[in-house]
């Protein structure tokens, strides 16, 4: 009797947690086609017009489209950058050398974000940076970085080396080697890397707040100072927007991981 | 620390370069690190430097000296915001442990599928957008929102769960909540299930067996979760910021103000230096206790 009393209490928890969880993402969908004027939970009735209010929007439209720019810039410049470091830190003959280096490449996601911010703001203010397209995808992409380098490591980690010495041992040399042999293998955690560093650029906030500018502000931000103003379902709209877009990226990120493993 | 501060990727050249052949004997065993170097020198410019000029400004900003330092502790005030920082962080750690354990705990006994779905659960959240969440939350917890609707039906309420210490409590749970489920789950999913059950044998009731066997071997992953999400919670800006009262601030918001708002760029590097020492002194507690349990565990076999 008490085993079973035991249990219940276990799966309440259980249920408690994953509400708790899972539920907060899931109200602003609805939200988002409410008629009404405010963020009243449950709508009582329905309508598009928030989101032709979005798409009219000047302010919110320039916000997205330079999300979207700064994020596929992020993508490209991490994923080059962090790809050629986890596959420079796997081959190192020097393991130490190796180990130092990883630590130094995964510092930004144990520094908290508001000390990054304050230097990276101190620093685009002197160089002319804060608010300019290079500032955004510079502070991005070493915030994208350490996911870049775990995803490609992990790839690299299942990667039988073997096969770039059978390679080279047929004549193809160390460039060829990796875009004909080593490339295609790790491609699927490339990718997945590349799009966790868009998704990281596209949901940064708290160094975007610092360096925005007039002229430059990423979905986020406008999000945020939105938030702080006013209470409009437009916000709702563009939640529920990003909301989809990220999931949808990060669903395939993880079952590109997914089928890594199973291949393996 | 040295790792993190110092300029030059240590070890790059200096510590492995006793090749006696010279150059292209160096090549021929470091070319990878060349590989590593284009993002060594990103981060250099874009993280390092920045962030070790905002600690220098602490102590050179305007003046050289101690006096963000003096500044900052020598204001009730002040101290007041490190406090509620901790006891926020501390709140949130405890809150996150108390369900997290239990959820992990599930984990290890659901069926495979149960399993998969729990821990569907635990990593959607991770991966959704932070400012989407703190907007849900926002909506969820106003005064005519769904929460204080729900507790209306009790005759309890409404509560003033936004802008309080509540709201960012149960924003700051959710975000954390993942980083306490892994690593109890790892650690409890390598805990031999067949010792409670050698436990009962010898006559232990099922509660004492779990309490006496389970738990002391689960605590490696308590100790992990707990420093994880109690550090992460240190640096949190935009749920307190949009979930808290703005007459209750935390560190982040009020470096935020410093520097944004005044340009107070010393006393914002003297919280930084704060903060970052607190952070590095945590996991460097986190790391010698992972480390003297491990010895001991040798020790008893």
């Amino acid at each position: 009797m008490s085993a079973r009393l035991a249990r219940v209490a276990l799966w309440a928890t259980g249920v408690l947690v994953a509400a708790w969880l899972v539920a907060p993402t899931l109200v602003v969908i609805p939200l988002s086609f409410t008629d009404k004027v405010s963020l009243t939970f449950p709508p009582t009735g329905w309508s598009t017009r928030w989101y032709a209010n979005f798409f009219s929007d000047s302010a919110w439209m320039m916000a997205l489209a330079n999300s979207l720019l700064v994020g596929v810039l992020v993508a490209v410049v991490a994923t080059v950058l962090g790809t050629a470091a986890a596959f420079g830190l796997s081959r190192w003959a020097s393991r130490r050398g190796a180990a130092v280096a990883n630590v130094f490449l995964l510092a930004p996601m144990i520094v908290p974000g508001i000390i990054v911010a304050i230097g990276v703001y101190a620093v685009f203010l002197k160089l002319q940076l804060a608010g300019s397209l290079a500032g955004f995808v510079a502070a991005h992409t070493v915030l994208a970085l350490p996911f870049v380098v775990t995803s490609v490591t992990a790839a690299l980690g299942t990667f039988d080396v073997r096969l770039e010495t059978a390679a080279a041992s047929l004549g193809a040399g160390r460039l060829a080697t990796f875009r004909q042999v080593t490339l295609p293998l790790i491609m699927p955690g490339v990718v997945s890397g590349a799009l966790f560093a868009f998704v990281t650029s596209f949901d940064e906030v708290v160094v975007s707040l610092f360096i925005q500018s007039p002229t430059l502000v990423t979905l986020p931000v406008q999000m945020y100072s939105s938030v702080t103003r006013e209470t409009d379902p437009t916000l709702a709209a563009a939640a529920t927007m990003i909301l989809v877009l990220t999931t949808v990226l990060v669903t395939g990120g993880l079952a590109l991981s997914a089928r890594r493993n199973r291949a393996r | 620390m040295a790792a993190l501060l110092s300029p030059v990727a240590p070890g790059g050249q200096a510590r492995t370069a006793p090749t006696p052949s010279g150059r292209s004997g160096w090549l021929a065993r470091h070319w990878p690190f060349l590989l590593i170097v284009p993002a060594l020198l990103v981060l250099l410019a874009v993280f390092v430097y920045p962030v070790a000029q905002t600690f220098v400004s602490a102590f050179t900003t305007p003046n050289p000296g101690m006096e963000n330092f003096s500044w900052f502790f020598g204001s009730s005030a002040n101290v007041a915001v490190l406090t509620r920082t901790f006891s926020t962080a501390l709140w949130s750690t405890l809150i996150c442990l108390a369900l997290a354990y239990p959820y992990a705990y599930l984990m290890t006994v659901a069926s495979p599928r149960a399993r998969a779905a729990l821990l569907l659960i635990v990593m959607l959240p991770f991966w959704t957008s932070l400012m989407v969440r703190t907007f849900a939350w926002l909506v969820l917890l106003q005064d005519t929102g769904v929460i204080n609707g729900f507790l209306g039906l009790f005759g309890v309420g409404p509560f003033g769960l936004v802008r309080s210490q509540v709201g960012v409590l149960v924003g700051m749970v959710q975000i954390l909540m993942p980083f306490m489920v892994l690593p109890l789950y790892s650690v409890m999913s390598g805990i031999d299930r067949r010792l409670l059950t050698a436990a009962q044998s010898l006559g232990a009731r099922p509660i004492v067996a779990l309490a006496r066997i389970f738990v002391p071997l689960s605590l490696p992953g308590v100790a992990a979760g707990s420093t994880m999400v109690f550090i992460t919670s240190l640096g949190f800006y935009v749920t307190p910021a949009l979930l808290g009262s703005p007459s209750e601030a935390l560190i982040s918001q009020f470096m935020y103000t410093q520097v944004s708002g005044m340009l107070m760029w010393g006393r914002g590097g003297a919280m930084a230096v704060v903060l970052f020492a607190t952070t590095l002194l945590l996991m460097g507690l986190l790391g010698l206790a992972m480390r003297a349990g491990r010895r001991r565990k040798v020790g008893a076999r």
